[in-house]
């Protein structure tokens, strides 16, 4: 059966991408973010994936509000990156594994989550700037992709405990999929920060380390927390949080922290990043 | 236009719920049409026009065409969207963020960097 190595999630924010692109990762402002990659790189390269699933959110890509799915699971050969409107360069296709993907698909209709199913599907900046840092200027991508979105964009969202089973459910997919496959999962966006509003540039520390310190061993602890709460807590996409609460719901067993980093700001968002490894 | 349903309230916060995603909807899908570079230029040399074309209602062409943050918001424009409209003027988040406060671009910066001190 096919193996999940463990899971990594990370900030996404488009500025990364320019940031990449110019090279800027030793400059003052960015090297706090960027300094926090080279650990995770040493425990790709030790637990050597074969495939990453990517949970994420849209922004206004692929998806628009005439179709809003709460949770989509991407079935195509390739996935192409494409113009957000902000001129950050576009980054070349990744490469699908269908057979893990109608396998997902299959396991979690059975189980009882009614996914929508995208056979095209553009991957935004959430879905492409985490391989980019995990794999940097590595073109294609030495990973095989399988892209989950989850709707952070319009309320009502997938409650914490929802999106914890959800991702349960994913992990069981995987781990029910016959093949000798190594798979990470990784989880994208937040930590708080809110970009609308007279509360725009809201950030709060000290819930993001608890919740990255929670994360790890006591993933629930979240979950008491409505959504609206979470956006008080943690900002309008500081919600984006779900990521990775649904990541680290597809592991199971033994879990034990490889490597964290927090850093505030990048843009307006406090970055985080958490590499988890099954035992 | 009001699901009537009791709301958390939130400081400077408007959830975009089904109230504002029904009545942001024309705004926002003309943000939604930025992602074409083409699309982007047609705005740019009739930026009245191109919101007649998506059938802006007068509150949101008026805060499009004024470039107020806080006004698309009120007409139901979701940040996510309206950040592609932002970029056409090359403003990033802490020009929005600054806008939106009151304050200038700087101590808009400072707050942030003052938020990973506490
Ligand atoms: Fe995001």
């Amino acid at each position: 059966m096919a193996k999940i190595v463990g899971g990594i999630n990370v900030t996404h924010v488009p500025y990364i991408g320019r940031a990449i692109a110019n090279n800027l990762q030793q400059d003052p402002y960015w090297k706090p973010f960027f300094d926090g990659f080279p650990p995770v790189h040493q425990w790709l390269a030790k637990v050597k994936p074969d495939i990453a699933v990517v949970i994420y959110n849209d922004h206004g890509l692929n998806f628009f509000l005439d179709k809003m799915p709460t949770f989509a699971v991407g079935a195509a050969a390739e996935y192409s990156n494409a113009d957000e409107g902000w001129g950050i360069p576009t980054l070349p296709p990744y490469i699908g594994d269908q057979d893990l993907s109608w396998h997902m698909i299959d396991s979690l209709v059975e189980n009882e989550f009614d996914i929508v199913t995208c056979q095209e599907m553009l991957v935004d900046h959430a879905f492409t700037l985490p391989l980019e840092l995990f794999w940097p200027g590595q073109h294609p991508c030495p990973v095989r992709t399988v892209p989950v979105c989850i709707n952070t964009v319009q309320f009502p969202l997938p409650t914490a405990a929802r999106c914890f089973k959800f991702g349960q459910a994913i992990g069981r997919a995987i781990e029910s999929w016959d093949t000798d496959a190594r798979v990470v999962v990784i989880g994208t966006g937040g930590l708080s920060h809110q970009l609308e509003g007279r509360r725009a540039g809201f950030i709060n520390k000290e819930f993001d380390l608890m919740f990255m310190d929670k994360l790890v061993n006591d993933p629930l602890w979240v979950t008491r927390y409505s959504v609206p709460e979470l956006v008080e807590l943690t900002g309008t996409q500081g919600v984006e949080l779900l990521n990775w609460l649904t990541c680290r719901g597809a592991l199971s067993g033994d879990v034990t922290k490889v490597h964290g980093n927090y850093h505030i700001p990048i843009s307006n968002t406090a970055s985080g990043l958490l590499a988890m490894e099954v035992a | 236009m009001s699901s009537g349903k009791q709301k958390r309230v939130i400081p400077g916060t408007t959830l975009f719920d089904g109230d504002m995603a029904r009545k942001g909807y024309a705004l926002n899908k003309m943000c939604f049409s930025f992602n074409s570079a083409d699309n982007r230029a047609e705005f740019l040399k009739d930026k009245e026009g191109y919101c007649d074309k998506y059938g802006l209602n007068a509150e949101q062409k008026q805060a499009v065409l004024s470039l107020q943050v806080l006004d698309m918001l009120a007409a139901g424009g979701n940040a996510y969207y309206l950040a592609k409209l932002g970029g056409i003027f090359g403003l990033d988040m802490q020009d929005i963020g600054a806008q939106q406060t009151g304050v200038t671009k700087d101590e808009f910066k400072a707050k942030l960097v003052a938020a990973g001190r506490k």
